[in-house]
């Protein structure tokens, strides 16, 4: 039986029904009461989940997301119940640190992950596709560098109880959501009262979304990333079909619920300067592809006993921080009194975009190992 | 003689990548140690699509795979 499942997953069809489900889940966590274009956003929730622990100040952007606890302890309920939790570390986690930190700043720059740009096109947002398109040219530029030898060295197995620091840490965030303690006047915890951080669906639905999420990504690899690197670098079309059928049911999600908006500016949650979604997205597709993963699969893996993903996860919710106290994040498009007016980044947006590049390609370039 | 190739402790793509040289360079058969299991099914896809044979044995927690012609 369990065999079984596991082959199911493994193949097309595996992949393709577990797009569709997040492509169903995605419009519907809308539905319910997330933030527009924004059912599910790995990097928008850590980013929130930061905010709420006080880490940055965007009062309009604080919320423990649900979703991200699911994601993990869905992941660790599937390895443990399939075998396949080991604790695992060792492989360069310094460096997987500062990518995250610069995936999540281009991210920012974007606004969205992968899953976003995806939610976003589904819902009728252009502006989303020349973030995909920067996304591909950054995964790209890291195949170039997997090709020429980049690697970030093996990791090791080592202690359970490293692998069980995420799924408890995770543990650790759903008591501080469900008991709301008052650290200080005013916060920490903080939960905005007003822009994205405070529209959410009910609590239980987006934690047993990210529960059902996490159980099937970890069963069939979902990554969004890896949906282009296995393109480019092997030919293989196998999870690229499974992030194809996510924004296919998306969108015919989004077509039956009422929330398809057709548009190239003033879509929510999202700014039309095309070079700063291109570059932004380049830098995060980039810094996933040096890190192996999408931040998704990073959270899958990291319920599943990876502590070099764990590290990474972390780095991007600093990354988050960083982004938002040095306001590095891009701006939405805003309606004022009846004008549209572009949004994008900051100067010093674009310095740390520019920053993360050159640390990116330094580490791309200085991590290759000569092959035979 | 079979060629080795030690992939544990690797993450993807770097398992896939190690078989796909050797493969390339046409050493069979080709005996791929490997650690977890999305290393597995990743090797026996690429190399099942390469219209190669593997077989394969698990022995504590690590997968020995034979990639033959």
């Amino acid at each position: 039986m369990r065999e079984k499942i596991s082959k199911f997953f493994a193949s097309y069809w595996g992949i393709i029904l577990v797009g569709a489900i997040i492509g169903i889940l995605g419009p519907v966590l809308q539905y319910l009461g997330n933030p527009p274009n924004m059912g599910i956003c790995v990097a928008c929730f850590e980013r929130d989940i930061a905010g709420a622990l006080g880490l940055h100040r965007a009062g309009v952007v604080q919320y423990i997301r649900p979703e991200i606890i699911g994601f993990v302890l869905g992941s660790t309920v599937a390895a443990l119940l399939f075998r396949e939790f080991k604790a695992r570390a060792g492989s360069a986690p310094i460096v997987r640190f500062v990518l995250g930190v610069f995936a999540m700043i281009g991210a920012l720059v974007f606004l969205g992950c992968p899953w976003r740009a995806g939610f976003r096109l589904a819902g009728g947002d252009m502006t989303a596709l020349v973030g995909i398109l920067g996304l591909v040219g950054g995964i790209w530029i890291g195949v170039a560098f997997l090709r020429s030898g980049f690697n970030l060295g093996p990791s090791k197995k080592t202690y359970p109880a490293v692998g069980w620091i995420m799924p408890i840490m995770m543990v650790g965030l759903l008591l501080l959501l469900i008991f709301r303690p008052v650290f200080s006047e005013g916060g920490p915890i903080f939960f905005s009262e007003s822009g994205p951080g405070s529209m959410a669906a009910p609590i239980l639905i987006s934690l047993g979304a990210g529960l059902l999420i996490g159980f099937l990504a970890q069963r069939s690899r979902f990554c969004t990333m890896g949906a282009v690197r296995d393109v480019i670098l092997l030919r293989d079309y196998r999870l690229l079909s499974g992030v194809v059928a996510l924004v296919v049911v998306a969108t015919v999600t989004n077509l039956a619920l009422g929330q398809f908006k057709f548009g190239f500016a003033g879509m929510p949650i999202a700014h039309s300067n095309i070079l700063w979604n291109i570059l932004g997205m380049v830098l995060a597709g980039l810094a996933y592809a040096l890190a192996g993963g999408c931040p998704g699969r990073q959270l899958f893996l990291a319920g599943e006993g990876n502590g070099d993903s764990a590290i990474f996860v972390l780095g991007m919710i600093t990354g988050a921080a960083i982004s938002h106290n040095f306001n590095l994040a891009g701006k939405a498009d805003a309606m004022v009194d009846g004008v549209l007016q572009v949004g994008g980044i900051s100067q010093y947006g674009m310095i740390a975009v520019g920053i993360g590049l050159v640390a990116c390609l330094v580490i791309g370039f200085t991590m290759r190992q000569k092959t035979a | 003689m079979s060629t080795a190739i030690d992939t544990r402790g690797l993450s993807c793509p770097q398992p896939v990548m190690m078989v796909q040289q050797a493969i390339e360079k046409g050493s069979f058969p080709l005996e791929v140690l490997a650690d977890t299991v999305t290393a597995r099914e990743n090797i026996v896809r690429f190399a099942e699509r390469k219209g190669l044979k593997v077989q394969v044995t698990e022995q504590e927690d690590e997968f020995t795979l034979v990639i033959s012609k």
